[in-house]
């Protein structure tokens, strides 16, 4: 009899738990169809600092990523052939680095050799304004500085899309 | 009454537990993503533990005997 008097406040308690757990769960984060957020890093090679603004006009692919991330290894090799196949066209690919010092980001450059454009945000207020939600993380932004695709994490098998996405994007279709 | 207290005891406590909850936005887990950090190490080296775990206790086959069960090990 007891036990059934104590089951409402059970419940109470059950409530409130997953109240707490609920934020955690529902960070906010940039979907399709929003404007990018403003988003300023210094160039790994030095020079001033470049902002996301700046490149309105262009197709942007905006890929986070870290040397610790793994599948950021096999995303460089495709970025690289897109720099090389679509960069002409109009694209600009923009690679920030969210490592919290600089030298493990050249580390991994010397390693996995990039031909597009490295920028350092190691205090990571580009992927809190972001709101990423895996690493890595790619945003294909058109030339209105609008997000079209937001993609996370990166496998082989999705080079192909990506690329249709952008090619498309480029061509100035929908 | 005695089970009420130890329930509200037991919640609040649970609810204080949960203060140490923390999510890690993705792009810090570089800390995270070391080896040293995985719960489990990996399956050679966890080997390499149980070894010399097993010859310092003495204890062959203490922490149980990978195999089919043939005592071949």
């Amino acid at each position: 009899m007891l036990a059934r008097r104590m089951t409402p406040r059970f419940g109470h308690a059950a409530l409130i738990v997953l109240a707490a757990l609920v934020p955690t769960s529902l960070a906010w984060s940039v979907a399709p169809g929003q404007t990018a957020p403003a988003c300023s890093a210094a160039p790994i090679d030095g020079g001033r600092t470049a902002s996301l603004a700046d490149y309105r006009g262009k197709v942007v692919y905006l890929d986070f990523w870290a040397s610790w991330c793994a599948p950021c290894r096999e995303s460089f090799p495709f970025m690289n052939e897109l720099q090389g196949d679509l960069a002409d066209k109009g694209l600009q690919i923009i690679a920030v680095s969210v490592d919290k010092t600089a030298d493990d980001a050249r580390r991994f450059l010397e390693r996995y050799p990039a031909k597009f454009t490295i920028v350092l945000d190691t205090k990571g207020a580009c992927p809190a304004a972001f709101g990423l939600e895996g690493m890595p993380s790619s945003y294909i932004i058109d030339r209105t500085g609008a997000v079209r695709v937001v993609h996370v994490g990166f496998r082989e098998s999705d080079r192909t899309e990506l690329r249709r996405q952008l090619t498309e994007l480029l061509a100035g279709g929908k | 009454m005695r089970k009420t207290l130890f329930a509200l005891v037991c919640t609040v406590l649970l609810l204080a537990a949960l203060g140490g909850c923390a999510t890690v936005p993705p792009w810090e887990r570089g800390t995270l993503a070391k080896p040293v950090m995985s719960v489990d190490p990996p399956p050679q080296e966890k080997q390499q533990k149980l070894r010399t775990y097993g010859a310092k206790e003495a204890g062959a086959a203490a922490t149980g005997v990978g195999g089919g069960g043939c005592g071949c090990n």
